[in-house]
C-alpha cells in the first residue's frame, strides 16, 4: 500500500503527463494523416504545458498575486532618492510573505511561452498541410508518397 | 505499414518508461519543499518582486520584467508564425482591398440577427480585450490574452459578415505593419534603455523619459511593452485565421 | 559602447527585420540593403565581442539589468544571462559572417525563386540568422528553447516557401523538429525540477549538491541529447534533413546546411561541458563507447549514401550527415583533443559546406542541370568558380593546407589518444569516400571537357542555352563565368576563409584550449 501510494498517488501529476504524452508522440510518428500528426503534436505540447504547471502546484496555496495588504493598490509606497538609496515606507506596515503560500510562479511564465510557441507551430504547420493538400489533393501520407516519382527521395 | 506502427508504439513505450523511471526520485506533487518551489529563485521572485517592481501579480513582474527578454522574443515567434504562414500559403504580391463583395465561394447570404449581435458584440469584446491589457499588472491577463481577444473580434466580423468585410478594416498589409509596430514598441523600449546607458531592457533608466522613480519606471514600461505585445498578437491572430479559413486566396473564407 | 556588444549581435538582425516589416512591403528595393547592413553590424559586434573576449576572458552580460543576487548559497542569476567565451564567440562570428554573405550571394536567387515574397523571405531569413546567434549566446537553459522555436519556425517557411517537394519535406520537419524541440524542453522541466533555476552555470552549480547516481538528472540528460541529435540530423534521426535542405530554395539550403546542424552541436557541447560537467559526463555516465560507436555509423552511413547519390545538392545533405557524425563523435571522446577537434570542426565544417553549396547553387543556376555530370567540363567555362570548389573540396578531404586537415588532425589525435579505434578508421574512410567523391567531380570538371565529351557537352550546352533564350555559342571559354560578382565575391571569401582557418589552426586551437580549461578549471576536474 505505501509503495502503491508513493508510486501512483503521490506522483500522479507524472503519470497523466506521461501517459498524454505516449498518446501525443504515437500520432505524431505512427498516424498517416497529416492532421492527425498536427493533433498529436498538440496532446503531446499539452503534455508538456500539464508537466511544468504541475511542478509549481504547492499544497494550499494560493495563485500567484499578492494581495492589496502586501503591495497598496496604486501606492508606490518606495521612494528612491536619486543617490540611489531606497526608503521603504513603514516597512512594518506591509505584511511579510511566506513564499510557502504562494504557487510558484516561474514555471506558469515558462508555459505562458510555450503556449505561444505552440499555438504558432501549430499555425504553420496547418498553412504547411494545406499546402500540401493544394499540391498533391491529399492529406494521407501514403496516398501523397505514392504521387512522387520514384528515386526522388530520400 | 504493421511493422511501422509496432517500433512506433516500441519507441512510445521506451520513451514512457524512461519519463517514469525518472519521477522515482522527482518531488510528490504540491510538494512546497521541492528545489523548484523552495528554491532561491522562486523565493526571490515571490518576496522581493514587490520591491523591485511594485508590481503584485507576479506572474506579470516575472515575464514582463526579469524574463522580459524571453517575452520578447515570444512576441518574435507569434510575428514569424504570421509572416511564415503569409510566405507560405499567402499570395504574396499585395492582395487588392475588396472593395466590392466578390460573389464568390463561401460568401453566404447575410443574416441579419447575426450581424446586428455582432455588431453589438463587438466593441464590448474589445472594450473588455483593453481592460484584460491594461490590468494584467493586478489579475490574470495581459498582452497575450487581450491581443487575442482584440483578434477574435476580428475573426467575429469575418464570421458573420464575410472575410472581405473584415480585410476592409484590417487589411493585410495594415496587419504585418500592426505586427511589426509591435515588435518595435517592444525592442524599442530595450532599445531605448540601451541609449540611456543601462543594458538592453533595463527599464529602471526610463524614468529619465517617464518620470517618477525606477521602480516606477519598471512598473510603466511593463505596461507599455504588454501594449506592444497585444499589437502584434491582435493582428497576427487575425492574419492566421484569414490566410488559413481562405487557402490563402483572401477571399471568401469560411 | 563596448559592453553592449553582445546583445548587438543579436538585436541588429532583429531591428532589421523590424525595418523591413514596416517599410519593405512600400518599397521593396529597401530589404537587400536592411539585411546586408544589420548583418554587417552583428559581425562587427560579434567580432567586437571576440576581441574584448580576448582580451579579459568569458564576457557576461545581463538582460534587465539585474544583478546577482546573493544567499548564503551564493550568488544567483534572477534574470537572462548572456555569456560569451572564446569558443561561442568563434561560433557566433561564423554565424554573423555566413549570414552576411550567403545574403550577398543570394540577392539574384531570392527575387527570382520567390518573386512575390521577397520581403517575407528577408524578414525570416533575419530572424533564422538572430536566433541561431541567441541560441549560441544566451546561459539560460529556457531562453535557448525560445530561440531554438523561432529558429525551427523560420526555417520550416523557409523552406515550404521553396518548390512543391519542399513543402512535404518542411512537414516531416515540422514533425520531427516538434519532437527534438519538446524532448529538449523536457529535460529541461526535469533539471529545473531538481535545481529550481534556469540559468545554465547555477544548475551547473546546482547539480554538485544532488547525488550523482540521481535517475532524473541521467533521463534529463538523455532527453536532451535525443532532442538535439533530432535537431542535428545525427544519423538515425536524419530522416528530415536531406529533403528539406535540397528542395528548399538556394539561399534556405545555403544558410540552413552549414548553420543549423552546427549550432546544435555547439549547444550539445555547451550542455555537455557546462551545464551537467565533464566529470558528470564523462567520468561518472561512462556513456563514450555507446555514443562513439553511434557517431561511427553516423560516418559510416552518412559518407556510404553521399556516395550514392547522384544529385548534387542530395549528395552534399548527405555529406553534412556524415560530419555530423565526426563532431559528435569527437565531442564524446572524453579528451580535449577531441573537443578542441569537435569545435575547430564545427568553425571549418560551416565554412566547407558553405563554400560547397554557394559552388553548386553557381552550378546549378549556370548549367541548369542537378546532377553531378553537370561538373563535366567546368574547369574550362567557369574557371574562378572551380578554384573555390578545388579548395572546398580538398577541404572536405582533408589535405593541408586547408582548415579540413587541421581539425581532422585534431579529431584522429583524439580518437588515437581515447584508443576508440573503430571512430578513426571511420573518420579515414569518410575521407576516403570524399576524396572518390570530390577526386571524381574535379576530374569530371577538368578532363572531361576535352574532345572526347566535348560535342556531348557542347549538345548539351546548347540546349540549356536554347531553354534561357541565350546564344552563347560563338563566345569564348570561360563564358559561364558570367556569374554576377554578387555570386562570386562571397564564394571566394568563403574559400579563402577555408585557408585562413587552416593557417590560423595554433592561435585558434590555443584559444579552443584556453577556453576549455577555464570550464574544466570551473569544474573542479
Amino acid at each position: 500500500m505505501d509503495f502503491f501510494y508513493q508510486t501512483f498517488i503521490a506522483k500522479f501529476n507524472y503519470w497523466i503527463y506521461v501517459i498524454l504524452m505516449m498518446i501525443g508522440l504515437f500520432a505524431m510518428i505512427a498516424k498517416n494523416n497529416l492532421i492527425k500528426k498536427l493533433v498529436g503534436m498538440c496532446i503531446f505540447q499539452t503534455a508538456i504545458i500539464l508537466f511544468y504547471v504541475s511542478i509549481g502546484v504547492k499544497q494550499d496555496a494560493r495563485i500567484p498575486i499578492l494581495t492589496k495588504d502586501e503591495v497598496p493598490h496604486g501606492g508606490h509606497y518606495t521612494t528612491e532618492h536619486h543617490d540611489g538609496h531606497k526608503d521603504h515606507k513603514a516597512d512594518q506596515e506591509r505584511p511579510y510573505i511566506d513564499a510557502k503560500t504562494i504557487t510558484n510562479p516561474i514555471p506558469h511564465v515558462l508555459m505562458l511561452t510555450a503556449i505561444v510557441v505552440g499555438v504558432s507551430t501549430l499555425g504553420v504547420a496547418l498553412a504547411i498541410a494545406q499546402k500540401v493538400h493544394l499540391h498533391y489533393g491529399s492529406l494521407e501520407e501514403d496516398e501523397i508518397l505514392a504521387k512522387i516519382p520514384l528515386g526522388n527521395d530520400g | 505499414m504493421k511493422p511501422m506502427k509496432l517500433a512506433a508504439l516500441l519507441t512510445v513505450i521506451a520513451t514512457g518508461g524512461l519519463l517514469l523511471y525518472a519521477t522515482s526520485d522527482l518531488p510528490d506533487w504540491g510538494d512546497p519543499l521541492s528545489p523548484a518551489n523552495a528554491g532561491d529563485l522562486s523565493t526571490h521572485y515571490i518576496q522581493d518582486s514587490r520591491d523591485d517592481t511594485e508590481v503584485p501579480n507576479l506572474v506579470t513582474a516575472v515575464l514582463a520584467d526579469y524574463r522580459g527578454y524571453d517575452t520578447m522574443f515570444e512576441t518574435v515567434v507569434i510575428f514569424v508564425a504570421g509572416l511564415g504562414i503569409l510566405s507560405i500559403l499567402g499570395q504574396g504580391k499585395r492582395v487588392e482591398p475588396l472593395a466590392e463583395p466578390v460573389a464568390s465561394e463561401g460568401n453566404r447570404e447575410r443574416d441579419m440577427i447575426t450581424i446586428t449581435t455582432c455588431r453589438l458584440v463587438v466593441p464590448i469584446i474589445q472594450i473588455f480585450a483593453l481592460y484584460v491589457i491594461a490590468h494584467g499588472h493586478y489579475s490574470p491577463g495581459g498582452g497575450f490574452q487581450g491581443g487575442v481577444m482584440l483578434g477574435a473580434s476580428f475573426i467575429l466580423i469575418a464570421l458573420t459578415s464575410g472575410l472581405p468585410d473584415a480585410l476592409k478594416r484590417m487589411s493585410q498589409e495594415r496587419a504585418i505593419f500592426l505586427a511589426g509596430l509591435g515588435v518595435l514598441i517592444y525592442a524599442g523600449t530595450g532599445l531605448l534603455c540601451m541609449a540611456l546607458g543601462r543594458n538592453f531592457l533595463d527599464y529602471e533608466i526610463l524614468h529619465k523619459v517617464l518620470g517618477g522613480t525606477g521602480v516606477k519606471a519598471r512598473y510603466d514600461s511593463m505596461l507599455i511593452v504588454e501594449i506592444g505585445v497585444a499589437f502584434t498578437v491582435m493582428a497576427i491572430m487575425f492574419i492566421i485565421y484569414a490566410v488559413l479559413s481562405s487557402k490563402g486566396r483572401m477571399r471568401g473564407g469560411l | 559602447m563596448v559592453e553592449q556588444f553582445p546583445i548587438i549581435i543579436i538585436i541588429a538582425p532583429l531591428f532589421g527585420a523590424i525595418l523591413i516589416a514596416l517599410l519593405g512591403f512600400r518599397f521593396q528595393s529597401l530589404c537587400l540593403p536592411a539585411v546586408v547592413g544589420s548583418l554587417a553590424i552583428s559581425l562587427a559586434a560579434a567580432v567586437g565581442a571576440f576581441l574584448k573576449v580576448l582580451e579579459q576572458g568569458t564576457v557576461l552580460y545581463n538582460l534587465s539589468g539585474w544583478e546577482r543576487v546573493t544567499t548564503p548559497r551564493g550568488l544567483f542569476s534572477v534574470s537572462i544571462e548572456y555569456r560569451i567565451d572564446a569558443i561561442s564567440g568563434l561560433v557566433l562570428m561564423v554565424i554573423a559572417a555566413v549570414g552576411l554573405l550567403n545574403a550577398i550571394y543570394s540577392k539574384v536567387s531570392v527575387t527570382t525563386e520567390t518573386p512575390n515574397k521577397v520581403p517575407h523571405y528577408y524578414i525570416l531569413y533575419l530572424l533564422l540568422v538572430a536566433g541561431l546567434a541567441g541560441m549560441t549566446i544566451t546561459n539560460d537553459a529556457f531562453n535557448l528553447y525560445v530561440l531554438l522555436e523561432i529558429s525551427s519556425l523560420t526555417s520550416y517557411a523557409l523552406i515550404a516557401i521553396g518548390s512543391r517537394r519542399a513543402v512535404l519535406a518542411s512537414f516531416n520537419y515540422v514533425i520531427m523538429g516538434t519532437i527534438g524541440a519538446s524532448f529538449y524542453l523536457l529535460g529541461v522541466g526535469y533539471l529545473y525540477i531538481k535545481t529550481g533555476t534556469l540559468n545554465m552555470t547555477d544548475i551547473h552549480s546546482s547539480l554538485a549538491t544532488i547525488p550523482k547516481d540521481s535517475a532524473s538528472i541521467q533521463v534529463a540528460l538523455i532527453l536532451i541529447l535525443i532532442g538535439l541529435w533530432i535537431k542535428m540530423a545525427f544519423f538515425p534521426l536524419h530522416g528530415w534533413l536531406p529533403n528539406a535542405y535540397a528542395y528548399s530554395p538556394t539561399a534556405t539550403g545555403t544558410l540552413m546546411g552549414p548553420l543549423v546542424t552546427k549550432v546544435m552541436i555547439y549547444i550539445m557541447i555547451r550542455m555537455m561541458l557546462s551545464v551537467f560537467g565533464t566529470e558528470y559526463v564523462f567520468d561518472h555516465l561512462q556513456w563514450t563507447n555507446i555514443v562513439v560507436g553511434l557517431s561511427v555509423v553516423a560516418i559510416v552511413a552518412g559518407s556510404l549514401f553521399a556516395l550514392s547519390r547522384s544529385d548534387l545538392r542530395k549528395m552534399l545533405t548527405y555529406l553534412i550527415v556524415a560530419e555530423v557524425g565526426y563532431m559528435v563523435g569527437g565531442a564524446w571522446l572524453a579528451n580535449s583533443m577531441g573537443m578542441t577537434g569537435a569545435i575547430y570542426h564545427i568553425l571549418s565544417d560551416a565554412m566547407m559546406t558553405f563554400t560547397l553549396f554557394m559552388v553548386i547553387g553557381i552550378v546549378i543556376t549556370r548549367t541548369g542541370e542537378t546532377q553531378l555530370t553537370a561538373f563535366q567540363g567546368l574547369f574550362r567555362k567557369m574557371p574562378i568558380t572551380m578554384v573555390g570548389f578545388t579548395i572546398a573540396a580538398l577541404s572536405m578531404i582533408g589535405l593541408p593546407p586547408t582548415c579540413g586537415f587541421f581539425s581532422k588532425y585534431y579529431l584522429v589525435r583524439g580518437g588515437i589518444e581515447a584508443g576508440q579505434w573503430a571512430y578513426v578508421s571511420a573518420l579515414l574512410f569518410s575521407s576516403l569516400i570524399n576524396a572518390v567523391i570530390f577526386f571524381r567531380l574535379i576530374e569530371m570538371a577538368y578532363f572531361h571537357g576535352g574532345k572526347a565529351y566535348g560535342e556531348e557537352i557542347t549538345d548539351k550546352d546548347h540546349e540549356h542555352h536554347r531553354s534561357r533564350g541565350k546564344d552563347l555559342d560563338a563566345e569564348p571559354d570561360g563564358t559561364l563565368e558570367k556569374v554576377p560578382c554578387s555570386m562570386l565575391a562571397p564564394m571566394l571569401i568563403a574559400a579563402a576563409s577555408l585557408l585562413a582557418i587552416g593557417i590560423l589552426n595554433r592561435p585558434i586551437a590555443g584559444w579552443i584550449n584556453a577556453a576549455l580549461e577555464t570550464l574544466n578549471l570551473a569544474q573542479g576536474g
